[in-house]
């Protein structure tokens, strides 16, 4: 699997070793050694999990400081739907909008006129049958990930389109450098992230097909400066030009109602999107056309860059879409789809869960694996530095663990030297 | 040629519990980086037939081999035996009370279905006596 950098960091000053991470991971891509946690690089799909767990705050994400934005002459913010939720009593977008204006930007473009646009092609892709069935949003790159390593046969029912932050990106570039005669080099295109595996997808891409932004701001690192810029705003120019399909994309469901259809499915939080897709991969699921995944609860309100509860969030959202108009953004009649679509294919790459390249050689190790496995206690405590004990069996094998980090089994293995000197004394 | 050998309870009494055998190998088939063709059709085709396990029979145990090029499965269980084993076979034929075809099964499609998922599938049944069903699934040359 390619090297790829991951948004999720650990300052291992604060990591006291605990096992609160370990046992959160959906991906078991949590080991701790020497008290210290570290990840598996290609297990980890960056969904965050355990940033939001750690009680340590060990782990944060890594997003762009917002001083990145003076190296560009022209600076772009393209903010997600789900900033427009982390404040109260708001009932216009351009507040946000204009504030970010206040805090340097030059140009806005929201990432929602792009999510209708998308949702115009994807409605478009489906009437003419262009997508196998049934089809799963490529919107949550956490999702894409997890399905790219642990879902080789539903590799391709993800919808190859990309996702808005992307397209917002493009459009909003190209806008400025129609404008302003400028090169590529000179515009920083900038997301306003609720996400951190954003910020892994614009440097990392999934598809390979490098991205049109340069960098992803937290929205909990840029909300102080722009709640204060906002309460200072004297005029409010308008520049919102999203209607309530594109805002909605920023709770979970969002997407799903754009489709205008009703065979629909929206599944939300990391747990729940796995069952989905166990479901998917085994025929369980019939009679659903469109797939909506959102690793966080309540969609990307719920990502860890954000600074309000999911819920409330999702309610103001709620409020916020009421009196727009249900979309403003509309494809051109000369619009070609091959613009909206990846260049490349999302390739299975299983590595991170396999035993062993070589299947003889694996179902070795799988013996090994059940073998040891009956030995250790089954109480998946995590004291040994693995998520569970089947994954410490697995950690054993591959020689990155002894049976003796069990704490369980180091006790019984004591006991018994002592039994066995206490007779000499 | 070397296998690993897994056995599997099917507990008859608790519906929830139903499709946890069949998860439980598909996650260790793909640790051994089984072709993911295969992997699905045994999924589902064990999944089948555990359902079928708990509604018809109150449950038994599956035994499964996994080797390198195929995966052996054997359900078994001590139910009422299949009367007419031609007819089970037919599509849309399901003699599954209604409790069970609330929640979506007894369309009649589980021993339909794991015929066509798998390569091999043979059924051993007596009346009163129980059920035995022997399921094949080859990974196929690419």
């Amino acid at each position: 699997m390619q090297k790829y950098f991951h948004s999720v960091e650990l300052e291992a000053d604060k990591c006291c070793g605990c096992t609160n991470c370990l046992k959160r991971c959906p991906t078991e891509a949590i080991r701790v050694h020497d008290g210290k946690a570290t990840i598996l690089s290609d297990r980890c799909i960056d969904c965050g999990e355990c940033i939001r767990i750690c009680p340590h705050r060990a782990k944060r994400a890594h997003s762009t400081p917002i001083e990145e934005i003076e190296n560009y002459i022209i600076k772009v913010a393209i903010p997600a739907p789900a900033l427009f939720g982390q404040f109260s009593n708001l009932d216009d977008i351009d507040f946000v909008l204009n504030g970010l204006l206040a805090l340097g930007f030059d140009v806005i473009f929201e990432v929602s006129r792009a999510a209708e646009l998308v949702s115009e092609a994807t409605r478009k892709l489906i009437r003419e049958g262009k997508l196998k069935t049934p089809i799963i949003s490529s919107a949550c790159p956490a999702v894409v990930r997890l399905i790219k390593i642990r879902f080789p046969d539903l590799c391709e029912n993800v919808m190859p389109v990309l996702a808005p932050m992307e397209i917002a990106a493009r459009l909003a570039r190209e806008e400025v450098k129609k404008h302003t005669g400028l090169e590529d080099k000179d515009i920083g295109v900038f997301f306003i992230t609720p996400c951190a595996a954003k910020v892994t997808e614009i440097s990392s891409p999934t598809t390979g097909e490098k991205s049109a932004c340069n960098g992803a701001i937290a929205i909990s690192k840029i909300y102080p400066q722009l709640t204060q810029a906002m309460d200072k705003l004297k005029v409010i120019e308008p520049i919102a030009n999203s209607g309530l399909i594109g805002v909605g994309w920023a709770t979970s469901g969002g997407e799903s109602a754009a489709m205008l259809g009703d065979k629909y499915l929206a599944a939300d939080g990391i747990e729940n999107v796995i069952r989905v897709l166990e479901g998917l991969e085994d025929d369980k699921i019939r009679d659903v056309h469109f797939v909506e995944l959102n690793a966080c609860s309540g969609g990307c309100v719920g990502g860890i860059l954000n600074v309000e509860n999911p819920y409330v969030a999702q309610a103001r959202i709620h409020n916020l879409r009421k009196y727009l108009p249900v979309s403003l953004n509309h494809l051109d009649s000369d619009f070609d789809i091959n613009e909206f679509m990846w260049k490349g294919e999302l390739e299975f790459s299983g590595e991170g869960f396999r035993l062993d390249e070589d299947i003889f050689k694996a179902m070795d190790k799988m013996e090994q694996m059940e073998k040891i496995c009956e030995t250790l206690p089954g109480l998946d405590c995590g004291s040994c530095g693995a998520p569970t004990c089947r994954a410490m069996a697995e950690d054993i094998v591959k020689g990155i663990a002894k049976e003796t980090d069990c704490i369980h089994k180091l006790k019984k293995h004591i006991q018994n030297v002592y039994e066995q000197l206490k007779g000499t004394f | 040629m070397s296998a690993i050998h897994l056995r599997y309870e099917v507990p008859g009494d608790d519906f929830t519990r139903a499709g946890e055998a069949s998860g439980a190998v598909k996650k260790r088939l793909k640790a051994l980086g089984y072709n993911s063709d295969a992997i699905r059709r045994v999924a589902i085709a064990m999944y089948e037939a555990e359902i079928n396990m708990v509604i018809h029979a109150d449950g038994g145990y599956c035994d499964v081999d996994i080797y390198p090029d195929k995966v052996e499965i054997l359900l078994a269980d001590k139910g009422p035996g299949i009367p007419d084993v031609e007819k089970a076979m037919q599509a849309g034929f399901s003699t599954a009370p209604d409790n069970v075809r609330n929640l979506g099964f007894g369309a009649g499609m589980g021993l339909p279905n794991i015929k066509k998922y798998t390569d091999d599938m043979r059924i051993e049944t007596e009346i009163g006596v129980g059920t035995n069903l022997y399921l094949t699934v080859r990974v196929n040359a690419e």
